[in-house]
């Protein structure tokens, strides 16, 4: 049977991973498929996964009683959705809602955690992808403050 | 009713002088977004045929209130019809948000540099623009489909404050409709039903598909939009010599007289508006200016 191991071998955020630290992640590995409007995740509850995004498109939001849900940032194909699983205290800060026929790969974070926490080469392999995601998050989130289109810019 | 510089201009008078604005007349008037529209112009000469370079910008005179310089927005190879988009911003071009159909204008140009089409025969062109820095450009977007076969692959990567600011809607749709154009739209926020991309448009860059090391990027937007825009094409492999970027300052003459736009040893009216980013490297990161 076809395993994801190629398939998460060729994924960005996974490149270059040494071949048992790929064995490690793909024991954690599901595939998954959202319809369109499907929540993957709701704010408030356990972060117990993250996902790469193979198709389609997810939407972060929030939501407030006078405006309704408020979009944050898109995720689409190639992209890692979610990091809360990796911090204190594993619950999800936002919503995730697939806005089209999204297919992805959920990691079990639960089981990640503890390989991590037995591995620590493995686990700072783990902690150095997701600095990246983070870090670029971030300064994106800086950027949107910006408002760089406004008058003043 | 015709203002003395309207009338010397419709006499033919001082037709030599670079600082003489040419009449022309409004044939259109669209309405892009809440703050911004574009003017078809030709010229009430009828002489017909104004002829400029991508990347170009015209000094736009509204008579009684005073000139303003705004990049050409249209296709180089229609030479009938001069095309401005203009964000209505001050009080020469909010003024210039009120001209109809059969109003005058004048016109000083076309001045300035031009994006390099030339050199990017036989590469990839990764079109990078923010807000209204599409409208300039455009014309290399138009020049390009004409020119297809010229170039290798081709990518617009446009990023807008919300959906209701971006340009040219119709024009992303059917650009976007091609299979030889990569068209990746996003906005920094949007509620209700939009269903594209929201992410600051540096994220789209990692996304397109083009090959770094035979590529030319071409960067137009608010200037800290382009500062991150460069240092992302870096990060994908670009060199500096690679990136041009277009530059917006106040201009007065427009001809390198007045050094109203100057930023040291450079005026971005004559040595600009487009540079290669490695001639402007050191100035991109001045505070002052």
């Amino acid at each position: 049977m076809e395993t994801l191991e190629p398939i998460l071998a060729a994924h960005p955020f996974l490149k270059g991973l040494e071949p048992d630290h790929l064995k490690l992640i793909t024991g954690c590995a599901s595939n998954v498929v959202f319809q369109p409007g499907q929540f993957i995740f709701r704010e408030g509850e356990e972060a117990n996964q993250f996902y790469i995004v193979r198709e389609g498109k997810v939407v972060i939001e929030t939501y407030s009683p006078v405006k309704g849900p408020i979009p944050i940032h898109t995720r689409q194909k190639g992209e890692v959705l979610g990091w809360s699983w990796l911090v204190p205290p594993y619950r999800w800060h936002f919503d995730a809602r697939a806005l089209e026929l999204t297919r992805a790969i959920a990691l079990d974070g639960k089981c990640l955690r503890q390989k991590c926490e037995d591995d620590h080469d493995f686990g700072y392999e783990i902690m150095k992808r997701f600095a990246f995601v983070i870090a670029e998050r971030l300064e994106a989130t800086r950027l949107q403050l910006l408002d760089v289109y406004g008058d003043r810019s | 009713m015709a203002t003395v510089l309207e009338r010397q201009i419709k006499m033919g008078d001082d037709n030599q002088n670079p600082m003489h604005p040419k009449l022309f007349k409004v044939m259109k008037v669209r309405k892009e977004t809440h703050d911004t529209f574009s003017l078809n112009l030709e010229a009430s000469d009828g002489s017909g045929g104004f002829h400029f370079q991508p990347g170009q910008f015209n000094m736009l005179y509204l008579f009684g209130v005073g000139e303003a310089p705004i990049s050409i927005s249209g296709d180089p190879g229609v030479k009938k019809t001069l095309t401005h988009t203009i964000r209505a911003v001050g009080a020469v071009t909010k003024g210039m948000m009120k001209l109809k159909k059969g109003d005058s204008l004048g016109v000083r140009g076309p001045y300035g540099t031009t994006w390099p089409t030339k050199e990017a025969e036989g590469k990839d062109v990764v079109i990078i623009a923010g807000g209204i820095g599409l409208a300039p450009l455009r014309p290399v977007i138009y020049h390009l489909l004409s020119n297809r076969e010229k170039f290798g692959k081709t990518v617009l990567l446009y990023g807008a404050r919300t959906p209701d600011d971006l340009l040219y809607v119709q024009e992303l749709e059917q650009w976007r409709s091609r299979f030889d154009f990569e068209v990746l739209v996003t906005v920094d926020r949007a509620l209700g039903k939009w269903q594209g991309n929201i992410e600051v448009v540096t994220r789209l860059i990692p996304k397109a598909t083009y090959d770094p090391a035979n590529s030319i990027a071409m960067v137009c937007g608010p200037s800290i939009m382009m500062r991150f825009t460069v240092l992302e094409l870096m990060k994908q492999g670009l060199t500096q010599n690679q990136i041009y970027i277009s530059e917006e300052r106040n201009m007065k003459c427009g001809i390198g007289h007045c050094g109203h736009c100057q930023i040291e040893h450079i005026f971005v009216c004559k040595d600009g508006p487009v540079f290669r980013y490695d001639a402007m490297v050191e100035l991109f990161k001045k505070r002052d200016i």
